[in-house]
């Protein structure tokens, strides 16, 4: 018995310990951060902790679309989350944003005015801005010929002399927003047939790619184990930074223009503390960080101001309204059939034209299934054989 | 006193299993009802097969899944039986270091191991950066071999990373031959090719079973080998199903979702009644012997 | 022959050691590349233990693989007598309740607990997978693993020990405790351990089952696959990799002892 009690105190133990050092962490007021990946320069965090008191809980996605399906599925609470453009008209739409209190964010002074009441959040209720900025096509001066890159078109991801040193985003608003864009139409085309094209040339680009990716691409274009690939262009800028022979255009077809801004769910627990959060990264110096950490354009005018010269004139990072207007074009909310479309369009060019199934593949699966049928035949038989044989000689 | 009594009178093992019961059934029993209610229904909730004929469009993702599975665990087979076999045979101090070199990496996470091949299989990888500087020293130009993000660094991966699974079965039925079998086959005439064709393998045949089942159910559901090593070209049922629940394609499904996690059950089921008639076969086989 | 079977087997165990050694060297490069190594460092291990998520995703994975172990070894040990007392259709469908979770694939099943929690949390609003969730999903994955154990033990233990026990006016509970228990104990601790390094070696079931606040270690190591590389992820994998070598190598020259003097006392 008193090793039944030992061990019932010794798992009380334990429970205990659990316990508090769990209620350890909650005794500290912590907001839960869901934020894109390599999005925020990291001490920021702490420096907030510092001053507030307020632990962060920092998790990061890799696409609207991961993000925006763990909200609704309820799996887990945010405070403080930063959707792109498109995506935070449709997660107001739903209800899943909360209305902010400005009174408790006065930095938002610092945002520029062309960062406010965008489409997507036209009356300025749930959303501040983080950073904006544009997809480019990042390509590696030493491995791709001058001829190449000259008309700065999309093409490049589809020219076949590169094959196998291409990557392409695999996520599918951004892949069928180039593949759009190749064939002459908006990112936000409401005809199916358009989609459909656009899933056409996606294929043919199929056998060229290298592999789809996201943030590996920082990895893969700066070791120079690509050579193509497009991408957004403040990363595209912190790449070159690793590998000065990166070079990176806006593609003259069009691209994709996109704002990040920070919101509060409505389910949030923490709301004024995710507005202090908010209001910490709208101040000037903690803008500042971010901006050069992530190279991004960073809609703060004060923290703009005192960037490098050299980034601040930089074309690409910060190119000209007009340029904006001429080549750029907003992500908006896609209809909900559409956005079915896409899904269906995308998983089948995942799962179509294994064209790397190649033969030798085959003849080994189907000479390995014909030794098991041989094999079980065989057994078979001979079982069979035994057993007349036994009954024989009964 | 004639009744006999054991730890486990009626009313007594009702109430030591009810926390079992009610746990399974809770937590293993009815999420697999839920999954088949979510098959066969829609969004509303109203009874559908749509989802179940949808499954065909994903007919040649099947095919893929079962086809690098299968290459993957035939591969392990033919690998791990030779190995298995000399292990067994060795000394027993030997063979114990040995088996605890082969459980080691099996207690690193797989993602780890996985993602360490990433690094040897690139294209500036350390086979092919080894290849190119040897190569160079000779004076000739190397164009290296593109290895990651095929089917191929696929099947590796998954060999890799269940290779273990299959040798330690077989070991463990091979440790377990009887050592008098074997002289006894060879005192009765028989070659050692003999020996190995009619005693060691259909000894060894439960072994080899479990190993096939322990490599083949992984391997056929994996999402993160061909992620990690496929570069995302080649989707298996396992990304699909992870697609339609994490909404990485743009939108959640959980009725097609679970359909498929439903197909893969049943095929799995298929799969191992199969190779449970293996066994039955190796069991009268033995009788016999 | 014999050479052949041996070059045979160095190369498998070279195929098997190859990439845990490549990680082990990068995990000390001086330089951020995964294919030049360039002078030594320590400076991704001063990295890693001043990384708060990692950190505390092992925390979490440890307690959670504890508490896992021991409720499943608890559920799993009383099932398992349970269990072995059954006849017939009963016992066949309990044996066959119990293998769902080991047959299964590990994706059918986290998914098919997550559409539970899902639809749980659902209903009661303002709940979230977390900590609860992760704690139920490993404890259902380990129970099948701790009965399978302790299942063939209690089989092979002679009845009359029990009843003798009883016979001498024992109590049931206090025989079973201090009868029972003992012999099938070698089962119940393998259960244990095979349950606790299940459940910390768990990614797929994990990450579908895991909120925003609690991450188990595999989660974060797949969240670091798909972010550029940092030699962190290296210096994390060899510091496992030394700690779980000096583990086998305690226990199996524990055994060897323990082997040694079971031999030597037997020749005494």
């Amino acid at each position: 018995m008193k090793k039944v009690i030992s061990f019932f105190c010794l798992f009380l133990l334990i429970a205990a310990c659990v316990s508090c050092s769990f209620s350890a962490f909650a005794a500290d007021e912590s907001i839960n951060v869901y934020n894109w990946g390599e999005y925020i320069d990291q001490d920021v965090l702490d420096m907030f902790y510092d001053e507030t008191g307020i632990k962060v809980n920092y998790t990061t996605y890799d696409s609207n679309e991961t993000m925006y399906s763990k909200i609704v599925s309820g799996a887990a609470s945010y405070d403080v989350v930063v959707p792109s453009d498109y995506m935070i008209s449709k997660m107001a739409q739903e209800g899943l944003l909360a209305e902010l209190d400005f009174n408790n964010i006065p930095n938002y002074k610092y945002i520029g005015d062309e960062y406010k009441g965008l489409e997507y959040d036209p009356d300025e209720k749930y959303s501040v801005s983080y950073t904006w900025g544009t997809v480019v096509i990042i390509y590696n001066t030493k491995f791709v010929d001058k001829e190449d890159v000259e008309d700065e078109s999309v093409n490049l991801l589809w020219n076949e002399k590169y094959a196998g040193k291409i990557l392409m985003f695999d996520n599918p608003r951004d892949a069928f927003g180039l593949a759009l864009k190749k064939a002459g139409y908006s990112l936000n085309s409401l005809n199916e047939n358009d989609w459909s094209e656009a899933q056409k040339l996606l294929k043919e680009q199929k056998p060229l790619v290298q592999a789809y990716v996201m943030d590996q691409i920082f990895d893969k274009m700066a070791s120079e184990e690509a050579w193509i690939a497009p991408y957004y262009a403040g990363d595209a800028y912190t790449i070159q930074q690793d590998n000065p022979d990166i070079s990176f255009y806006l593609p003259k077809e069009g691209s994709n223009f996109f704002t990040d801004a920070m919101c509060v769910l409505k389910s949030s627990q923490n709301k004024e503390n995710a507005e202090k959060f908010i209001n910490f990264m709208c101040r000037t110096d903690i803008a500042l960080m971010n901006a050069e950490e992530i190279g991004y354009g960073t809609p703060q005018t004060e923290a703009y101001k005192l960037l490098d010269e050299e980034v601040s004139s930089n074309e690409l990072l910060y190119p000209s309204t007009e340029k904006l207007r001429n080549q750029t074009e907003v992500f908006i909310n896609l209809p909900s059939n559409i956005s079915m479309l896409q899904s269906a369009l995308w998983t089948s060019l995942k799962v179509d034209g294994e064209e790397n199934s190649t033969l030798g593949y085959d003849i080994a699966f189907y000479s390995i299934i014909g030794i098991l049928a041989l094999i079980l035949g065989v057994n078979i038989i001979t079982k069979q054989h035994r057993k007349r044989l036994y009954r024989t000689r009964e | 006193m004639t009744k006999e009594r054991s730890f486990s009178d009626k009313g007594r093992s009702r109430l030591v299993t009810a926390p079992y019961t009610v746990w399974m059934v809770i937590f293993v029993l009815v999420p697999i009802a839920l999954v088949v209610y979510y098959a066969l229904t829609d969004a509303d909730g109203n009874f559908t097969t749509a989802n179940i004929d949808s499954i065909f469009n994903y007919s040649g993702t099947f095919f893929i899944s079962i086809e690098l599975a299968v290459i993957a665990t035939a591969i392990c087979l033919v690998l791990a039986f030779p190995l298995a076999y000399s292990i067994s045979r060795m000394k027993e101090h030997t063979q114990q270091f040995l088996i605890m070199l082969v459980m080691l990496p099996m207690w690193m996470n797989f993602l780890i191991r996985t993602y360490a091949w990433m690094t040897i299989l690139e294209d500036n990888g350390l086979i092919n950066t080894a290849i190119g500087k040897i190569v160079s020293l000779f004076g000739g130009e190397f164009e290296g071999f593109s290895m990651i993000n095929t089917n191929g660094a696929i099947v590796l991966g998954m060999v890799y990373n269940f290779l273990p699974y299959m040798i330690l079965p077989i070991y463990t039925v091979m440790t377990k031959i009887d050592k008098n079998m074997i002289e006894a086959a060879y005192d009765l005439g028989a070659g050692s090719f003999q020996v190995f064709r009619r005693v060691i393998i259909p000894q060894s045949i439960p072994g080899m079973i479990s190993g096939v089942t322990m490599v083949f159910v992984p391997a056929v559901s994996t999402f993160v080998i061909s992620k990690l090593l496929g570069g995302g070209k080649t989707f298996l049922i396992g990304d699909i199903i992870e697609n339609y629940f994490l909404g990485n394609a743009g939108e959640v499904n959980y009725n097609v979702g679970a359909s498929l996690s439903l197909v893969l059950m049943i095929l799995i089921l298929i799969s191992m009644g199969i190779m449970n008639h293996f066994d039955k076969d190796a069991e009268t086989g033995g009788g016999i012997i | 022959m014999k050479t052949l079977s041996k070059i045979y087997n160095i190369l498998i165990f070279i195929f098997m050691y190859a990439p845990i050694a490549v990680m082990i060297v990068f995990s000390f490069n001086g330089i951020k590349s995964r294919s030049t190594f360039s002078g030594f460092s320590l400076r991704w291990y001063e990295e890693l233990f001043h990384d708060d998520l990692i950190l505390n995703s092992l925390y979490l994975s440890l307690i959670i693989a504890l508490l896992s172990a021991v409720i499943a070894t608890l559920i799993g040990t009383l099932a398992a007598v349970g269990i072995n007392s059954m006849r017939g259709v009963k016992k066949r469908a309990y044996l066959a309740v119990n293998n769902i979770p080991v047959t299964n694939p590990d994706i059918v099943t986290g998914i098919s607990m997550m559409i539970l929690f899902v639809f749980v949390l659902g209903i009661f609003n303002g709940m979230e997978m977390g900590f609860g969730t992760l704690l139920i999903t490993h404890i259902t994955f380990n129970i099948p693993y701790v009965v399978l154990n302790v299942l063939p033990k209690i089989n092979g233990m002679d009845r009359n020990i029990y009843n003798a026990a009883l016979d001498l006016g024992c109590p049931p509970v206090k025989a079973f405790m201090k009868v029972v228990v003992p012999e099938i104990m070698p089962g119940i601790i393998t259960g244990f351990i095979m349950a606790f390094t299940l459940s910390l070696d768990d990614f797929v079931i994990s990450y579908f089952n895991s909120g925003n606040s609690a991450q188990t270690l595999p989660v974060t190591i797949y969240s670091m696959t798909k972010k550029p590389y940092s030699p962190k992820i290296n210096a994390l994998s060899t510091l496992l990799f030394v700690s779980v070598l000096t583990l086998l190598v305690i226990v199996n020259m524990r055994n060897r002892r323990d082997a040694k003097k079971a031999k030597g006392g037997r020749k005494a």
